[in-house]
């Protein structure tokens, strides 16, 4: 029998806090977007903070077993594991649930619904960590590199079918790994900044854009003078701004001057800028309102009105953080933020001390999935990012997801704990 | 090979979570700090945002008289945890309300939300309200939310009308456009129109202050949007018309469906028993509903669309003309009738007496089965066997838009059955069936089925000398005419100089002294029909009758059926003639037959039992 000092040997204590202060912020801002002036909302057991409790619980055994497991067994089972994710998201087609016009749920009873589009994530990762950390891989084969997209654009295909395109975004994140391993960096910062700059351009006004862009342009200039490389990449800088501005400009040109009427109001309202009060533009409307209106200290634990008043169905799930901007301010706003900087940069840092490959890809692989989330759901709360409906982790309500992204950490933790056990 | 080597891409990620994460933060500082406009007064002031709710389109009659306006009504909504120590039996009192139920209504505001608004009790009259509004300040937590419900001004059309109700759960599920408690068209016009008649709902955004007053509106309107209202619709309905044919349909079952053939325009449209469309408006709704829905003679069942009856003797019109477009009669043939038509032993179809020997003129009016029987056996015996002749037979049948649905713009129809030969190779085995075998279907029997505005359009063909329009509904939206299918023809596979000869014996249905509707003359006008009588296993026969009047440039098509009441002639065919003279004269000048027609009461009973 193994004791528990073995079952949490090695298990790193900052990440298991960080991972702590996550659910218990996010379960009290469940329990304030649901709060209705009775305390007893705690003891209700259909109640969202009530349940979002349980599934916390439950999920504690489940990371219980994940650590008894042999770590091994990860890389062992993991194209077991994709093929099953796979097939569940075929089936799903077929007999799952139709929500909100997609079918991506399985009804097990009324209250328990599963999404396989969750599971497919912790597959995928498994299956791209177990390719790419073979020994004779080499990433900058073209074979390789297609064998990679296949794998990731597998499931992608399969949630378009449902369809769920927000699910499948978070797939596309998976790219960041390839470059992580060697992939010419080319391809990514190519694809990357002019997919985000096309975004930006079409949804933020362009000085919102500009204004960020030298902000960031400056950090590098700093950076660049500490480090003294400025002389060598000045060149480099200068031309890369310079593609970038004309860039914009161009995109600029061609929406204001190019492009027919109802061309534009189709791109405006899938950007949210044109309030289609009834759908998606509605709700972003409304969640700027309620998180504007927190100010720099909010309205107070349970003080909010915003989110309780007339709001959109999916306050506690896709967006909680207007709940949090609202109550607790620019002030809980920042410090949710900086949670979520230091729980990503912590990942960052877990993922580069592993001598296994396959434990740093899958690092990487849970990196990108939590950033994708993270970004893409605060960044849609206030309106830089389009209306997409994917969670924000540990803090949304939902079982479903709860439960897939403590099992994709929990699995990284326990292989963590291997990393000063010899090469494997 | 070691990968490790691209270690120093961490670099990226790091950059990529402090940038990003420094976008979401000067974004948010923007919001949260900067901008504000999105920050409360100190009087904890609320952004909050109503919706206001577009005014429902009119309908008027062709003649632009109004049939469904608006009127003001109230919604009692309650607050629950704003409610006070409240008087609850005199509130009871005022707003008329047992106290169970009061306390039954409030748990179910609780179970929705104590904070939010919710409808406590729906469209209570304009009386009550006033009634409420004076002692509203006793009662915190209530109050009254204007909104408009249906008022229809007359007492007539409720089945073409239709009603406005609450929006059903799966219109909700599937339309982005409705919330809970919104109105929706359910049946009728209002339901098959209901996009042009509901407008488009706008939506304002305003603060309020915590004793819930509007405290000005937010970014000056910005995100406001107005509130469109409804398309008011003309109908192709004649009030007038439509409420002289429900006067003489009182206490009789059955249907008039008349129509303008030379556009489809539908000029009536009656289902009988009707009921006052003001039962289904407002809080008594559901109460009048059970009671309209467990009525025996079920008058929310639409008989001018949804009931389907054999055609009978109507339908030998339509056998007369395929006949002559087969080129298997002419007008001038003459076939024997010795009390019927005798094909053996075993199968005889009877006939009344008359003289022996008639031709198609006279064969149509005095409505000899037998001639038909033989027409429809040349018909068949025409081709090599009887599927193909049957088929044949079938196509042109269908081009008089039966069989079908009519795809118009009618909340619901049936598309009676013109049976189709495996119908027949099912019921009698395949080859095994031959035209004596179906013959009654020569005289409209058999397995036909027609709905009574399939009939009425079935008169326009022969009116039109072969060609229709679509029956429709509406004539105008915001007073622009429609412009669609409808308003093109639709041709039948009878040539046009056949129509002659049969419209002649049309005439003499109700003209000659042997007409089978001569009863139903009416001095000095020219009108063309048919009797017939729908065989009903269940009780009393159906009777039927077919018209169109002026015979040259016909102005209206009408078809009649009185459910249970024997004979076409002694009851449908009145009816028929008295409509079109109505229509087209504007009087009646033989009152002693409309009142006696008016007065009669034929509601058979007896097939309930
Ligand atoms: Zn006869």
């Amino acid at each position: 029998m193994r004791s528990n000092k073995v079952l949490f040997r090695n298990i790193d204590t900052q990440i298991l806090l960080i991972y702590i202060i996550m659910i218990l912020y996010g379960l009290l801002n469940i329990f304030a977007a649901n709060y209705d002036n009775d305390i007893m909302i705690l003891f209700n057991f259909k109640s969202e903070p009530f349940k979002q409790s349980i599934w916390i619980l439950s999920s504690f055994s489940l990371i219980f077993f994940i650590l008894l497991l042999d770590g091994k067994i990860f890389a062992s089972l993991s194209y077991f594991i994709y093929f099953l994710s796979i097939l569940s998201l075929i089936i799903v087609l077929f007999i799952g649930k139709e929500i909100g016009g997609a079918r991506s749920w399985f009804n097990i009873s009324t209250m328990l619904s599963i999404q396989p589009s969750e599971f497919a994530k912790i597959g995928t990762l498994l299956a791209l960590s177990k390719y790419l950390s073979q020994i004779n891989i080499n990433i900058s084969k073209l074979s390789v590199q297609i064998f990679s997209l296949t794998i990731i654009f597998i499931p992608i295909l399969l949630i378009l079918l449902q369809p769920d395109a927000g699910s499948s975004i978070i797939f596309f994140s998976f790219l960041l790994i390839l470059f992580r391993e060697g992939i010419s960096k080319y391809y990514l910062i190519l694809a990357g900044i002019a997919f985000s700059l096309l975004i930006f351009s079409l949804k933020s006004s362009t000085k919102f854009l500009i204004i960020s862009l030298i902000i960031i342009l400056i950090f590098l200039l700093i950076y660049m003078i500490n480090k003294k490389k400025l002389k060598s990449n000045l060149k480099l800088l200068l031309t890369v701004s310079i593609i970038l501005f004309s860039y914009i400009k161009t995109i600029n040109f061609i929406y204001n001057d190019v492009l027919k009427p109802h061309q534009k109001n189709r791109i405006d309202l899938i950007m949210g800028k044109v309030v289609d009060i009834h759908g998606i533009g509605y709700n972003l409307n409304q969640s700027k309102i309620a998180i504007g209106s927190g100010g720099l200290f909010g309205k107070g634990f349970l003080k909010g009105t915003q989110t309780k008043f007339n709001f959109v169905p999916e306050q506690s799930t896709d967006f909680i953080f207007c709940t949090i901007g609202e109550e607790w301010g620019f002030i809980g706003s920042f410090f949710t933020i900086l949670i979520f900087i230091l729980f990503l940069i912590k990942i960052i840092t877990m993922a580069e001390r592993q001598r296994s490959t396959f434990s740093r890809i899958y690092g990487y692989g849970i990196f990108c999935i939590f950033f994708s989330h993270y970004f893409i759901n605060i960044g849609m709360s206030i309106g830089i990012v389009p209306t997409i409906g994917i969670p924000l982790p540990f803090f949304s309500y939902g079982g479903s997801s709860f439960w897939s992204f403590s099992i994709l950490l929990f699995i990284f933790i326990k292989l963590d704990s291997y990393r000063m056990d010899i090469l494997r | 090979m070691n990968r490790n080597k691209f270690t120093n891409r961490r670099i990226f990620f790091y950059f990529l979570i402090l940038s990003s994460s420094l976008i979401l933060l000067i974004k948010l500082f923007f919001l949260q700090i900067i901008d504000n406009s999105y920050k409360l007064s100190a009087e904890k002031n609320v952004v909050k945002q109503e919706i206001i709710y577009p005014k429902r389109g009119y309908i008027y009659d062709r003649n632009k008289i109004l049939l469904a306006g608006n009127q003001r009504a109230y919604d009692l909504m309650v607050i629950p945890r704003e409610i006070g120590n409240i008087d609850t039996l005199k509130f009871c009192k005022i707003i008329d309300l047992k106290l169970e139920s009061f306390i039954k209504k409030i748990q179910k505001s609780k179970n929705y939300s104590s904070f939010k608004e919710s409808i406590f009790l729906k469209e209570i009259s304009k009386r009550k309200a006033a009634k409420f509004q004076e002692y509203l300040y006793e009662f915190s937590g209530f109050f009254l939310k204007e909104r408009t419900m249906r008022k229809y001004t007359e007492n007539s059309c409720s089945h073409i009308l239709g009603y406005v109700s609450q929006v059903p759960d799966y219109i909700i599920k599937s339309n982005k456009y409705y919330n809970y408690n919104d109105n929706f068209g359910i049946t009728g016009v209002e339901r098959s129109y209901e996009k042009d008649l509901r407008g488009n709902k706008g939506i304002e955004f305003f603060f309020r202050d915590v004793w819930n007053r509007k405290m000005g509106s937010y970014k000056n309107g910005k995100y406001d949007s107005l509130a469109i209202n409804g398309k008011n619709l003309d109908l192709t309905i004649d009030i007038y018309l439509q409420k002289y044919g429900e006067l003489l349909m009182q206490n009789k079952k059955g249907s008039i469906v008349a129509i303008e053939p030379s556009t489809g325009e539908i000029l009536t449209l009656i289902s009988s028993p009707n009921y006052d469309p003001n039962l289904l408006v407002g809080q008594n709704r559901s109460e009048n509903y059970i009671k309209l829905y467990k009525n025996k003679n079920k008058p929310l069942f639409d008989r001018s669309l949804l009931a389907e009856y054999p055609p009978g003797s109507t339908f030998k019109l339509i056998n007369a003309l395929i006949g002559l477009q087969e080129g298997v009669i002419s007008p001038g043939t003459k076939f024997p009738c010795d009390n019927g038509w005798e094909y053996n032993k075993d199968l005889k179809v009877g006939c009344h007496k008359h003289r022996s020997n008639l031709n198609l003129k006279e064969a149509i009016a005095q409505s000899c089965n037998s001639y038909f029987c033989h027409t429809f056996g040349k018909i068949i015996s025409k081709y090599k066997n009887t599927n193909i002749g049957y088929n044949k037979w079938r196509d042109h049948v269908l081009s008089f838009g039966l069989g079908n649905y009519l795809n118009n713009d009618l909340y619901t129809g049936k598309p009676g059955k013109i049976p189709t030969q495996s119908f027949y190779d099912i019921q009698y085995g395949k080859n095994r069936w031959k035209y004596p075998t179906i013959i009654s279907i020569s005289i409209g029997q058999d397995a036909l089925l027609l709905s009574p505005i399939q009939l009425a359009n079935m008169t326009s063909v022969i009116a039109n000398r072969g060609y229709f329009y679509t029956p429709h509904i509406v004539k105008k939206i915001n007073d622009k005419e429609i412009n669609n299918e409808f308003l093109i023809a639709k041709f039948c596979s009878i040539d046009k100089k056949y129509f002659q000869p049969v419209i002649n014996g049309m005439e003499n249905v109700i003209s000659s002294k042997f007409g089978t509707a001569n009863n139903a003359k009416i001095k000095g006008m020219q009108i063309c029909g048919k009797t017939g009588t729908a065989q009903n296993p269940h009780g009393k026969d159906h009777s039927i009758f077919i018209a169109f009047s002026p015979k040259d440039d016909p102005k209206i098509a009408v078809a009649v059926i009185v459910e249970n009441s024997g004979w076409g002639s002694t009851w449908a065919a009145p009816i028929g003639t008295l409509m079109i003279e109505k229509y087209l004269t504007g009087e009646i000048s033989n009152s002693k037959l409309e009142n006696f027609i008016k007065n009669a009461t034929i509601i058979d009973d007896s097939y309930e039992k």
